[in-house]
């Protein structure tokens, strides 16, 4: 079966995102009433799998082994049926 | 073997820079290098038959994901048992700029217990943000475990570009300080971010030109023998790629960068 995975991929607390900071800033300039910007990187991803708990643990390990770098990233999954 | 048997492979993939100023930096110091593509090491050659492996400068595979992420995968999971023997005989490894991304995604430095299967570090986006390409002076602070700089004296400021965005050196929240201590406890530093009389950047731009911790530049693994660095040292190998080398009056044919392939050449030499 074909599932759709939609992983999101974001820096730890704590952990400074310079692309967030100048984003906000340019926004601020924009006259925008922002106060902080955090920057995320989506991947959807679409697979074959036997089941959903399956497929979800796939992702994980994708996310384990490339997609996120566990000193400074986090990470979040949402598999389901792809229509 | 004679030191003009010996190998170095400059390996590269779709984004690669600066592998032919490499490749002749290191025949220029006396050593005979080869421009090698990845595939062909994955499906002709073997990484074995080298005595060095260098990882060069770039953009590999566009530095999606994350600089560095995709190329160290690939590494690891076609050529694993080749780059696990290139370690465990101490052959050694260089990384420059884009290199050193791979290094550290491929959990090949700082190497703190052996391979690691997940990085132990990151070079994350540089704080101020954006590309940042200039030159910038360097402390080699290595005790000597570097086979890359024993050439270098300690404490001696050198001057080589940086060219990069995403070259903020950084462990994980929480855990700098004892990783800090484990790379000097190893003598595992390198390079260290100065201004041009030595005083360390303290995480001041521009002389910091990324925010790294600690102003790291350049580490070692706790052997000596794989070098990760920032800075492009082949792009400082002739006196005459420095910007102002005609303002000088120095008739120098060499730069400073000279220093790091001149080393590892020697230990070549030494060891064949």
């Amino acid at each position: 079966m074909l599932y759709q995975a939609l992983v999101k991929i974001h820096l730890k607390p704590g952990h400074s995102d310079p692309e967030g900071e100048m984003t906000a800033r340019a926004l601020k300039e924009l006259l925008y009433p922002v106060k902080s910007v955090r920057v995320n990187k989506n991947y959807i991803i679409l697979l074959e799998s036997k089941s959903k708990s399956m497929a979800e643990a796939r992702v994980e390990d994708m996310c384990k082994r490339l997609l996120a770098n566990p000193t400074k990233d986090e990470y979040a999954i949402q598999v389901e049926k792809a229509r | 073997m004679k030191l003009e048997e010996t190998r170095v492979c400059i390996l590269r993939v779709g984004g690669t820079n600066c592998d032919i100023e490499t490749r002749e930096a290191f025949q220029k110091s006396g050593a005979k290098a080869e421009i090698v593509h990845f595939n062909q090491l994955v499906k002709q050659q073997s990484l074995l038959d080298f005595n060095v492996l260098v990882i060069p400068g770039g953009f590999s595979y566009g530095d999606y994901v994350r600089a560095g992420a995709i190329w160290a995968k690939m590494l690891i999971a076609k050529l694993g048992n080749d780059i696990k023997r290139f370690v465990e005989e101490e052959r050694p490894i260089l990384g420059i700029c884009n290199g050193f991304q791979v290094l550290v995604e491929a959990g090949l430095l700082p190497l703190f217990d052996g391979i690691s299967p997940f990085p132990e570090a990151a070079l994350g986006t540089n704080i101020p943000t954006g590309y940042n390409c200039r030159w910038v002076y360097l402390k080699h602070i290595n005790h000597g475990s570097c086979i890359f700089t024993h050439k270098i004296p300690q404490n001696l400021v050198v001057r080589i570009p940086v060219a990069h965005s995403e070259g903020r050196f950084m462990f994980g929240n929480g855990k700098e300080e004892k990783c800090l201590e484990k790379l000097l406890e190893n003598d595992q530093l390198v390079f260290r971010y100065c201004n041009p009389s030595g005083k360390f950047a303290s995480g001041e731009y521009p002389t910091n030109p990324n925010g790294a911790f600690f102003d790291i530049a350049g580490i070692c693994d706790p052997s000596g023998k794989i070098l990760g660095l920032m800075p492009h040292p082949e792009r400082s190998f002739f006196n005459w790629q420095r910007p102002d080398w005609t303002g000088e009056g120095s008739l120098c044919v060499h730069s400073d960068g000279k220093l790091i392939f001149d080393s590892v050449v020697e230990y070549l030499g030494r060891r064949t």
